[in-house]
């Protein structure tokens, strides 16, 4: 066990990061990271070169296991399986398959064209932006695994329930039409060398963190800025895990919101270091990436609003039970 | 040879578009490139990611940037089929 909390506290905690930049803030700037000003600077560059690295290290990995699996692979293996066993299969492949959130709608009509029930398309969807494989060993990073692998769990139950109650409501007549005259493509899977896979792997990363940069950074600034600079009454006034509506206030806030996982982390460890429920942080991370507002407004292309209220509603409830459930219980993973 | 991209307009498909362009004027072929948007045209091809690239109306890619190279070698390929 001694080595695993090893493994972990210097892989994923990077605690010898953390400590080689208390030195350089000390000796090199002089300050002293007790204090607001080398404290802020401390987080900021400790978290952000942290989350650079594993961003960049399990991308690659993750990946170099998703070119094993193609939508067309994926939709394949769905096609075998019928009931809540395919909608379980859907939530778990869409943590591993690859796919940015513009392929969402394109995907949807393919799977749907294929005869998948729109249920398993939902828990795919669903579990897609939430359970994030990356996102997920970054949680382990900041928090711990316990909390990481909750995650996880809650995510996949999450989108199998919402998938099956959707199918369960037979809400197939609410897809648009056009969405089911077309023909089904299958690309051929040109067999892939470790070469191309390892390419494809570095491709993702470079591109990745050329998208979410900005994010990272600005989360991490706020992060620090919670971190140091705002005291904990008023976090704890507005957000605290005892106020019954801290959960509402973070899901509904974050569903409008468009920002990448990665740039929420540090936001929300800067938050439960300030007695933010764990809770009300995670449902604050979930409404940002399973709900934000671009995604629901290309989905209301294929289909209609009954199906896509139902959606919303379905995956909001989800998140506000998910949230209430670990401001609760919380504590016991801590 | 009609080229179309197909996309929804984030950054992905703009890139494959501009290498596109590298690539015809590299061979120096003067072809029409259209962007397709709309979804209810992009199921027509059967595409699953975006962006897709289609030449002649047949999908050579999907899912991917590909640089400007790759496109001017497939569109060769497609040439000598023709």
């Amino acid at each position: 066990m001694f080595i695993l909390e090893w493994l972990n506290d210097q892989l994923l905690k990077m605690t010898w990061l953390s400590d080689l930049i208390k030195l350089l803030v000390e000796n090199v700037f002089g300050l002293d990271i007790t204090k607001q000003l080398g404290g802020s600077i401390h987080f900021f560059l400790y978290d952000t070169i942290k989350i650079f690295i594993l961003l960049s290290v399990l991308i690659f990995i993750i990946s170099y296991i998703q070119s094993f699996f193609p939508p067309e692979r994926t939709r394949k293996i769905l096609g075998h399986y019928k009931g809540i066993w395919a909608n379980l299969l859907g939530a778990l492949l869409g943590t591993i398959t690859p796919f940015c959130s513009c392929s969402s709608i394109p995907l949807f009509i393919g799977f749907t064209n294929a005869g998948l029930p729109i249920g398993v398309t939902f828990s795919f969807l669903i579990s897609s932006p939430l359970v994030d494989l990356a996102s997920v060993l970054l949680l382990a990073s900041i928090f711990n695994w316990k909390i990481a692998i909750a995650y996880v769990v809650v995510g996949v139950v999450l989108a199998v329930t919402a998938g099956t109650i959707i199918s369960k409501l037979k809400m197939e007549k609410y897809v648009e039409p056009f969405v089911f005259s077309n023909k089904v493509l299958d690309v051929e899977q040109a067999d892939l060398t470790v070469k191309d896979r390892a390419g494809f792997s570095l491709e993702q990363v470079l591109g990745i963190v050329k998208k979410v940069w900005l994010y990272v950074l600005i989360g991490v600034g706020i992060g620090a800025a919670i971190h140091n600079w705002i005291p904990r009454d008023i976090i704890s006034a507005i957000l605290g895990a005892d106020k019954w509506y801290s959960v509402l206030l973070a899901t509904f806030a974050g569903i409008p919101m468009y920002a990448d996982i990665f740039g929420t982390l540090p936001i929300a460890e800067a938050l439960v270091g300030k007695g933010v429920g764990l809770g009300t942080v995670l449902s604050f991370m979930m409404a940002v990436t399973a709900l934000s507002l671009p995604s629901i407004i290309m989905l209301k292309k294929v289909v209609k609003s009954r199906l896509l209220f139902t959606f919303v509603g379905i995956v909001t409830l989800g998140i506000l039970i998910i949230g209430y459930a670990f401001n609760i219980f919380g504590s016991f993973l801590m | 040879m009609i080229i179309k991209i197909l996309g929804s307009g984030c950054k992905n498909c703009a890139a494959l578009t501009e290498n596109t362009r590298e690539a015809l004027k590299s061979l120096n072929i003067d072809a029409e490139i259209v962007k397709i948007t709309d979804y209810a045209e992009m199921a027509a091809f059967g595409v699953m990611s975006t962006p897709a690239l289609v030449i002649d109306d047949k999908v050579v890619s999907a899912g991917k940037v590909l640089k400007a190279k790759e496109i001017a070698q497939i569109i060769e390929k497609a040439k000598l089929t023709d």
